[in-house]
């Protein structure tokens, strides 16, 4: 118990409730959310660097087992970070301090947003954090309310049907998780995510078929990714949300399933996993070109990123599917590059959404044939824009390139067509990236536009915060991917073990 | 009778006489402001009685049985009372604001509900039949005037479809009593477990008797908990009672209906001949409850019939315990009672705050309609935060007593096997979802009408401080009740006292 976890992840709910009890103005409650968003970007940085490579395994733990120590629910307040989550932990703390910094021109109920904002951020932390099976879902569940508030309240267009919408998808997905969890807790009588993976593998006889709680839980988790065809709550909930909730839901939200397929179904049940590992590829592929299809055909700035979203995200579910490799190394190189895609698809796709976010408040339009020649009047948008635009489709240099060469260096030995056919994706990618930034930045410039204002100094914050790991990771990806590597090693070992008969 | 046995009973007594002697005092003193006061010192009174009976089981013997060997005190049946007696307290600080609306019945309001709630504590230690079906009707008539009282024709409309609903679910009781007495021989719960061991061992027919008796007494009881398809009064009554009636019976009603068909059952039908055939119906009644409640509440426009179908899916998600008999935790306990036990709190404390918030909210807003709560959230933002969060908490979303209760309940129905009860639950929560976050949507996103702020009414705020406070405390530390739950639901286990 060294209580570095316990304030990162509470600090946020506390300062929410002092917030809410005690600030007076709107100013307050900016500099007050401020301050925390910088403490738990700086907290957040030193887990990621406190975390010990030359070890490994789980550190940083917070353990108190008499929390409720009741045999029918036998939970224990348990956090910690592995190779797996301090990344993720890094990833919150960076797109947190963005989210508040980009919120610094809210006007409407600013102390209810702020509270809002800084729960959801305690609710995404503790899922990182935690590895009691009943604490994860508890944060899970919790992430709920502030997320609904925030799309109904702050958002735009049909934002209550979003919200509505968001809520009962998230919901169900979780009600199937719910029951995945009880039936390993009733089998082992334990929620800890450590013991778990052993208990499982050790061939007892489940409360269900295995087969049946991996789906259980796995349909938890592709809800929030998302998978398609359980996708149609994102494009809503992304358009109607405001930025800086679009940051937080596609930049560490969508990360919340990716992370629990791995830390949860790949690491209980990787022999059941790499059997449906197909099914993976598959899902995966469609996703990815699905996904890019019906980005060329999007309109509005934001469904735009929305849809490009459910495309890179394929990307995580290929990544997975290397878990059927014949060599633990080749299936840790595809799952590490699942997990380095979440977190470079959540700065980019943060950046994109701040980028459109700063044009939305210009502009007031986000309808793409609308807009025209912006770089003009706001060149550091447009830098930003093609910052973003880059490395979401993949350029060398930037992170998302080592993040997509990892999983198709991963996955190709074992699913080659699938794995081919992905790589085309990144074609229909830089099309839509490339049309996209060409139509709204470049081009001839409506007369309407010449006077708008390019991004100030105080948006300056977000959007370095978000481009310096972009380029940072690209450049030198090891950083990363060495820590993610470590977390996933074992679970590639256990694969490979199980699957030898 | 002893003397012995008037302590055994002091905690009904206490309440009972309280009642009576509301009554009394109204003849002598002019002030009517004693009355309520004089009820929660009744009330005060039983739980400190109730409090040193607990203790004392703690030094002797587990369970004590008295008054010709028809009633026991024991900790199942002092969790209970604790349980009836609080949510009592509250649902008067409730009604001190509520009743100057019917000024010329002030005394006898208190009194009946004093005595209903006597009749309830009552059958959380009835051992016997025919005790089981006086304390019954000892809770049931009261609650019928009680529903009637404040004289509107949908009050009297409402108070007699009580009484007409609940005598003939008595005579259905009855009539599967009387069955159970033909074949097993006795009234007396420990004595049918011994009979029905024998009967159903003799052939066919015996085991059908039983089985017939059985599913006549889950009629009888199915009205008192709401379960479907003995359902259709709760609307008419919850819309129609005095608001505070309505909590009270939401809450209490249930806990007593429930403790009552876990002693039946788990102590008189604990053979597992034929547990396996009621926790099946059990198993059935749940999503039929579940599914039926939460899907009409999304149709409604008011909030208190939003809440009595909300109960009527909850009675469901409590059956779910029912149904969890083979449901063992390391030490041999039952987890499927307890969870009900630890439910039937969460729920009290939870419906309790949610009643109480609507009553000031409905008073603000001169009707109990959905649409009329739009901009609450800046009009009244205290009720609007407090119905919010017991909204949350029912709907089972973390940190909230309401996620804990479900959790564990889910918990025993999973080891005893029932995952598609389990989904199904889990499924329900989604629909239930959907209807409660519309309430507090409209409370927050619209613009209020008028903005004038709620009239500050005390005891009220109190009981939904309460309420809260309970929903969010045992929703981050439930240890306490769910150890007091499971030491209560061991005195099932251990069989009937000797």
């Amino acid at each position: 118990m060294n209580g570095l976890l316990t304030s990162l992840v509470f600090l946020p709910l506390v300062a929410a409730i002092a917030i809410a009890l005690l600030a007076r103005s709107d100013r307050q409650v900016r500099w007050a959310a401020g301050t925390v968003a910088l403490v738990q970007l700086v907290l957040s940085a030193v887990v990621f660097s406190l975390y010990d490579r030359q070890t490994g395994g789980i550190q940083l733990v917070d353990r108190v087992s008499d929390w409720m120590p009741v045999p029918s629910l036998n939970v224990e307040y348990f956090l910690a970070v592995d190779g797996l989550s301090a990344p993720m932990v890094l990833l919150t703390g960076l797109l947190g301090m963005a989210a508040v910094y980009a919120s610094w021109g809210i006007t409407h109920r600013v102390k209810q947003y702020f509270v809002w904002l800084l729960i959801l951020q305690t609710a995404v932390l503790g899922v990182f954090t935690a590895l009691d099976f009943f604490l994860f879902f508890l944060f899970w569940e919790l992430e709920l309310v502030p997320m609904f508030f925030l799309i109904s309240t702050w958002g735009s267009g049909r934002k209550e049907y979003s919200a509505m919408k968001f809520l009962i998808f998230t919901f169900i997905g979780s009600a199937f998780m719910l029951v995945g969890i009880l039936a390993l807790f009733v089998t082992f009588g334990t929620f800890d995510m450590t013991a778990l993976p052993g208990l499982i593998q050790g061939g007892a006889k489940l409360a269900l078929p295995v087969g049946a709680i991996f789906g259980l839980l796995f349909v938890g988790f592709a809800v929030k990714l998302p998978v398609w065809p359980l996708h149609t709550w994102l494009p809503d909930a992304h358009t109607d949300a405001p930025t800086a909730v679009s940051v937080m839901l596609a930049g560490v939200l969508l990360k919340m399933g990716g992370y629990g397929m791995i830390r949860v179904t790949a690491a209980m049940m990787p022999d059941t996993m790499a059997d449906l590992s197909w099914l993976l590829a598959t899902a995966g592929v469609i996703n990815v070109l699905y996904g890019a299809v019906v980005t060329l055909r999007q309109t509005d700035l934001k469904r735009l990123v929305a849809f490009s979203s459910i495309s890179h995200m394929g990307y995580v579910l290929i990544g997975l599917s290397a878990i059927a490799a014949a060599s633990a190394e080749t299936g840790a190189i595809g799952l590490t590059g699942a997990a380095m895609q979440m977190f470079t698809h959540g700065t980019i796709t943060g950046l994109m959404f701040l980028m459109v976010g700063l044009v939305y408040d210009r502009a007031h339009t986000r309808y793409i044939p609308d807009l025209g020649g912006l770089a003009r009047s706001m060149p550091l948008v447009a830098a930003g824009f093609l910052i973003a635009g880059f490395a979401s489709l993949g350029l060398p240099g930037t992170s998302g390139f080592a993040a997509e060469i990892l999983v198709f260096l991963g996955t190709f030995p074992v699913w080659g067509w699938p794995t081919a056919l992905a790589v085309f994706g990144v074609v229909i990618t830089a099309g839509y990236i490339l049309w996209m930034v060409q139509r709204t930045m470049f081009g001839p410039r409506p007369e309407r536009w010449s006077g708008l204002p390019d991004a100030s100094r105080a948006d300056l914050v977000p959007m370095a915060l978000l481009i310096v790991p972009i380029i940072l990771f690209g450049v030198y990806p090891a950083l990363i991917s060495d820590v993610f590597t470590l977390g996933v090693e074992p679970i590639a070992a256990d694969a490979v073990r199980l699957g030898i008969p | 009778m002893t003397a012995y046995d008037i302590y055994l009973l002091s905690p009904e007594l206490c309440v009972a006489g309280a009642g009576i002697l509301v009554l009394l005092v109204d003849f002598l003193v002019r002030d009517r402001r004693v009355l309520p006061v004089l009820a929660l010192a009744g009330l005060v009174g039983a739980l400190a009685l109730t409090t040193v009976l607990w203790i004392d089981l703690d030094s002797g013997d587990r369970a004590v049985r008295g008054v010709f060997g028809a009633l026991s005190v024991d900790k199942f049946s002092l969790f209970i009372k604790f349980l009836l007696v609080g949510s009592l307290a509250v649902a008067v600080l409730m009604s001190i604001g509520y009743v100057r609306r019917f000024d010329a019945v002030r005394s006898e309001y208190y009194s009946l509900i004093l005595l209903s709630a006597s009749g309830m504590m009552l059958l959380g230690s009835a051992l016997d039949l025919i005790t089981i079906y006086i304390a019954l009707e000892l809770t049931a008539l009261p609650l019928a005037a009680l529903v009637a009282l404040s004289g509107s024709s949908r009050s009297t409309e409402a108070g007699l479809k009580f009484l007409i609903l609940s005598a003939l679910s008595s005579a259905l009781l009855l009539y599967g009593m009387v069955w159970i007495y033909g074949f097993a021989g006795s009234t007396y719960l420990d004595e049918i477990a011994a009979g029905i061991g024998a009967v159903s061992g003799s052939g066919p027919l015996g085991g059908y008797a039983i089985l017939l008796g059985i599913v006549f007494m889950i009629a009888g009881f199915g009205f008192k908990i709401s379960s479907v398809p003995f359902q259709m009064w709760v609307p008419d009554v919850y819309e129609g009672a005095p608001t505070p009636i309505t909590a009270f019976l939401s809450v209490a009603s249930k806990a007593a209906g429930f403790a009552v068909i876990l002693r039946v059952f788990h102590v008189a039908f604990a053979d597992s001949s034929v547990s396996i055939e009621w926790s099946a119906i059990f198993a059935v009644l749940a999503i039929l409850s579940m599914t039926l409640g939460n899907f009409v509440a999304i149709a409604q426009k008011g909030l208190k019939r939003l809440l009595a179908y909300s109960t009527i899916g909850h009675a469901g998600y409590i059956m779910v315990g029912l149904a969890a008999v083979t449901a063992r935790d390391p030490s041999g306990a039952s987890d499927g009672p307890a969870g009900v036990l630890f439910y039937l709190v969460g729920y009290a404390a939870t419906n309790l705050a949610a009643f109480a918030a609507v009553i000031a909210l409905a008073n603000l807003a001169g009707s109990d309609r959905i649409k009329d709560m739009a901009g609450m959230g800046r009009r009244a933002p205290w009720l609007a935060a407090a119905l919010s969060f017991a909204l949350i908490s029912l709907t089972g979303v973390p940190p909230t007593v309401g996620f804990m209760v479900k959790l564990n309940i889910f918990s025993a129905a999973a080891s005893s096997g029932l995952s598609w009860l389990v989904l199904a639950g889990a499924l329900n929560s989604v629909v239930s979802a959907y209807y409660y976050m519309r309430v507090i949507k409209v409370m927050y996103l619209s613009e209020p009408a008028e903005t004038r702020p709620p009239a500050p009414d005390r005891p009220l705020g109190l009981a939904m401080g309460l309420g809260i406070a309970a929903v969010l405390f045992f929703g981050i530390y439930p240890t306490p009740l769910i150890r007091m739950a499971t030491t209560a639901a061991e005195v099932l286990g251990a069989g009937p006292p000797m």
